[in-house]
């Protein structure tokens, strides 16, 4: 049987070779334009696993309402991951073992919480990655997503705060309508808690 | 004295730099044509300048293109709100909210283009009639809302390899999440779900322009 860090030296290897790493225990994502789409990779895993577990495991009043947006939603997170596993082929991360211990599933506040988390930090995350990007086919395709993640993070808002200004709130939207925008440096720590393998970005900003 | 917050502040100094010095080019452009150039006339003969001089003539463009789409629906909205008994008490802090991003959009792309911004184009947002009761229909001015929003959503998308590689790229991106979060609350108040799928589609700067054409009374 193999041990863990006889399975961790040979994913170090296949990634030594391919930009991405595994140094000091931690997933390093490498550089370039294979280590954005990584990044892109990693959180599309972490919000599609969420979505999953949220269906699976209905909270208390899950109405027809909710599941036909919570579906929706975990179906969008779905294809895009699908789409950058595709678009990595052999430069994908491997699959992120994921913790929403911190996650109450039989709650609609703290799993919708929690999508507003994921909803908000995704919509940053790509709009602060856009600039890394070198490959004007990549920056298209992330263009194409990250409306859509706006568009749940809004819906997930009014899901909570219905028909408020809470879907484009002054907590996400600043003085000049502008929408955050993150490096993978400000974003990763803030979806640590929520992934068991340690992700790094020691070659993005 | 407080500053308006602009693009040029997210963008480098050397950028900046050559972005202002293109105000001294306009003044220059102005003064040469005298009394016969008119507003277009002028912008035309900078912006042909600024690019000869190695100005970020393209970042020029779609920031114009931009202000374009951002006056719209700055108008659209303010006229909207100002229409006694159109938006149902129960939605106006959803367009109130959407107002005032718009407005601020014009606001920060009228900054960052300082002399060289557009003057707001005439609006008819009945499209020559074809939407007479635009603000006193909630379902019509609701309709025109949702496509106005995925309609910049699309607009903003379809410019993000214009802007690539400048640093206008992250404000812009900045913006276009905003308008795909008033799309989606838009969709949301007309009683629809906030989007059509896992990917949105960009549209081309002449697709948008063609949309928006029967709203613009004098054209673009």
């Amino acid at each position: 049987m193999a041990s863990a860090s006889f399975l961790e030296l040979n994913l170090g290897k296949a990634f030594a070779q391919r930009g991405a790493s595994l140094a000091g225990g931690a997933l390093d994502l490498g550089r370039g334009d294979f280590a954005v789409l990584n990044y892109a990779y990693a959180l599309e895993q972490l919000e599609a696993a969420f979505y999953t577990q949220v269906l699976q495991q209905p909270y208390r009043g899950f109405n027809a309402r909710d599941e036909q947006i919570l579906t929706g939603i975990q179906q969008h997170e779905v294809a895009h991951r699908e789409f950058f596993r595709s678009a990595l082929g052999g430069n994908a991360i491997p699959d992120l073992q994921v913790d929403f211990q911190r996650v109450n599933f039989s709650s609609r506040q703290s799993v919708l919480t929690t999508a507003r988390t994921f909803e908000d930090l995704g919509v940053a995350a790509y709009n602060g990655a856009g600039q890394l990007l070198s490959n004007p086919d990549f920056l298209a395709k992330a263009g194409s997503i990250v409306s859509v993640e706006a568009r749940h993070a809004a819906t997930i808002r009014d899901l909570l705060n219905p028909f408020s200004p809470a879907f484009a709130g002054n907590d996400v939207v600043d003085a000049s309508g502008l929408d955050g925008a993150l490096l993978p440096s400000q974003v990763l720590p803030k979806a640590t808690p929520f992934v068991v393998t340690p992700v790094s970005a020691s070659q993005l900003p | 004295m407080t500053t308006q917050p602009t693009l040029l502040d997210t963008l480098d100094p050397d950028l900046t730099a050559r972005l202002t010095s293109r105000r001294g080019l306009f003044s220059r452009a102005a003064g040469s044509l005298g009394a016969l150039a008119t507003a277009p006339t002028v912008l035309a003969v900078a912006s042909t300048e600024a690019f000869a001089q190695g100005l970020p003539g393209q970042v020029v463009d779609v920031l114009r293109f931009a202000l374009t789409l951002e006056y719209l629906e700055a108008e659209f909205y303010q006229t909207a709100l100002a229409s006694r008994g159109l938006i149902p008490g129960r939605y106006r802090p959803v367009f109130q909210q959407i107002a005032k991003h718009e407005v601020a959009h014009v606001r920060l792309l009228q900054g960052a283009l300082g002399t060289a911004a557009i003057p707001k184009p005439t609006f008819d947002f009945t499209a020559r009639g074809k939407y007479q009761d635009v603000f006193e229909s909630f379902d019509t001015f609701t309709t025109l809302s949702s496509t106005f929003e995925d309609l910049g959503v699309a607009a903003y998308k379809g410019q993000a390899g214009n802007l690539q590689g400048t640093p206008v790229l992250t404000t812009a991106l900045q913006i276009h999440s905003v308008e795909a979060r008033h799309a989606a609350e838009v969709r949301r108040v007309r009683g629809f779900i906030g989007w059509d799928g896992a990917f949105d589609a960009p549209q081309t700067k002449a697709q948008v322009l063609a949309a928006a054409m029967p709203f613009i009374a004098g054209g673009v």
